[in-house]
C-alpha cells in the first residue's frame, strides 16, 4: 500500500491483496469460457496496443510508420472476501505475443494451460513456454462433445508432459470442473513451493 | 471517448490522454487493485475527463488496473500511466498484489485463495 498517498486519498482501513491465476493455450481452445464459467463478472477484455516490431512498447508514436497490433487479453474476477480478489487472466491466443504472457505471469499463483484434444499439437508452444519459466503450471485437457477420447497418460507422452506437471481432465463450460482445475493449480502450488523450501532453493515468482 | 461501435476507435494516437508519456511513475501490477475514496473522486473532478471517470470507477469497489483499462476502453499502458499519477497525486490507493517472497506469506496467500475456491 502507498501510506503517503493513502493518508490524502482518505484512508482505507484494510489492505486488500489480489492474486492471479493464468489460463493459457492456443487459440480457440475455451480459456474465455473457462474464465466466464466462474468468473463473477462477464469476462472484460483489456488490450495492450504494441508496434508492429514487436517489442512489447506501445507506443506508436516512438517508431512512425510502424503499424500497430492490439493484443487483447480477457479476464474474469472472484471476489473471496473484503481483502482478497482473485484474477483470471486468459493469455492472447497468438503464440508472437510472448511478451505479453511475461507481464501476464509475474507475480502469479500458477497457470493452467488448456489444451484441446483436437488440435493437440497447439499445445506445444504453451507448454515449451512455461517448461522454461518458474511457474507452477498444470495441464487442463478440455473435453468438448464429440472430442476424440485420450487417456490422459496417452497425451502425456504425445506432449511430452513431464512427470511433476498435474494432468487433468476438464469442461471448460462447467463451473465445478473449472474450480477444480484452479483448486489444482493452488494445490500444485502450494507443494511447489514446499519442495521449495525444504530444498532450499530460493523461490522466486515469474 | 464516445465511439462505442469501433472498440479501436479510441486507440488511435492512444498516448495523447497522457500526453504523450509513455512511461509510468511506478510500475502497477495488472491484477493490484486500486480504490479512490469520496474526498479523492471530488478532487479527480478537476483532473481531466479520464482520471475523474477512474476515480469514479474505483469509488464503490476497488478495481485492477486490467478493470480499469477495460472500462475505460484504454489500452493497458495508458492507463497504466494514469493510474501511477493518479497513485502519485493521492487520488487512488495502490493496494498489494500477491506477496512474492516469503515462505509463509505465499503460503497463507495460496491457503486463502484455495478455501475461497473451494467456497464457490
Amino acid at each position: 500500500m502507498d501510506f503517503a498517498s493513502s493518508e490524502r486519498a482518505g484512508a482505507q482501513p484494510k489492505e486488500i491483496t489480489s492474486a492471479k491465476i493464468v489460463i493459457a493455450g492456443g487459440f480457440g481452445v475455451g480459456k474465455t469460457t473457462l474464465v466466464g464459467a466462474v468468473s463473477e463478472i462477464e469476462p472484460l477484455t483489456t488490450e495492450a496496443v504494441m508496434t508492429s516490431a514487436g517489442q512489447g512498447i506501445d507506443d506508436a508514436s516512438k517508431v512512425p510508420g510502424k503499424e500497430t497490433t492490439t493484443v487483447a487479453m480477457d479476464f474474469g474476477r472472484i471476489t473471496m472476501a473484503e481483502d482478497l480478489i482473485l484474477y483470471l487472466f486468459g493469455t492472447p491466443g497468438q503464440t508472437r505475443f510472448w511478451f505479453m504472457w511475461d507481464e501476464l505471469i509475474r507475480g502469479a499463483v500458477g497457470a493452467a494451460v488448456l489444451v484441446d484434444t483436437r488440435r493437440i499439437s497447439d499445445a506445444f508452444a504453451p507448454l515449451d513456454y512455461f517448461e522454461n519459466r518458474h511457474l507452477p503450471y498444470l495441464v487442463a485437457l478440455n473435453c468438448f462433445d464429440g472430442a476424440p477420447r485420450y487417456e490422459p497418460e496417452e497425451i502425456r507422452e504425445a506432449l511430452a508432459i513431464a512427470p511433476h506437471v498435474p494432468l487433468i481432465m476438464c469442461d471448460a463450460r462447467h463451473r465445478d470442473s473449472v474450480k477444480a482445475v484452479l483448486v489444482g493449480v493452488v494445490e500444485h502450488a502450494m507443494a511447489t513451493l514446499v519442495a521449495e523450501q525444504g530444498r532450499g532453493t530460493p523461490a522466486t515468482v515469474g | 471517448m464516445g465511439q462505442p461501435h469501433d472498440p479501436r476507435g479510441n486507440l488511435v494516437r492512444p498516448y495523447a490522454v497522457t500526453r504523450g508519456r509513455t512511461e509510468p511513475r511506478r510500475d502497477i501490477p495488472i491484477e493490484a487493485v486500486l480504490v479512490a475514496s469520496q474526498a479523492a473522486v471530488q478532487e479527480a473532478r478537476f483532473a481531466g475527463h479520464d482520471k475523474y471517470r477512474i476515480a469514479v470507477l474505483c469509488e464503490p469497489r476497488a478495481q485492477s488496473l486490467a478493470e480499469i483499462a477495460a472500462y475505460s476502453r484504454l489500452p493497458l499502458g495508458v492507463a497504466r500511466v494514469l493510474v501511477a499519477d493518479m497513485v502519485a497525486d493521492g487520488m487512488l490507493m495502490l493496494h498489494s498484489a500477491a506477496p512474492k517472497e516469503g515462505f509463509t506469506e505465499r503460503m497463507d496467500l495460496l491457503e486463502r485463495v484455495l478455501s475461497g475456491l473451494r467456497k464457490l
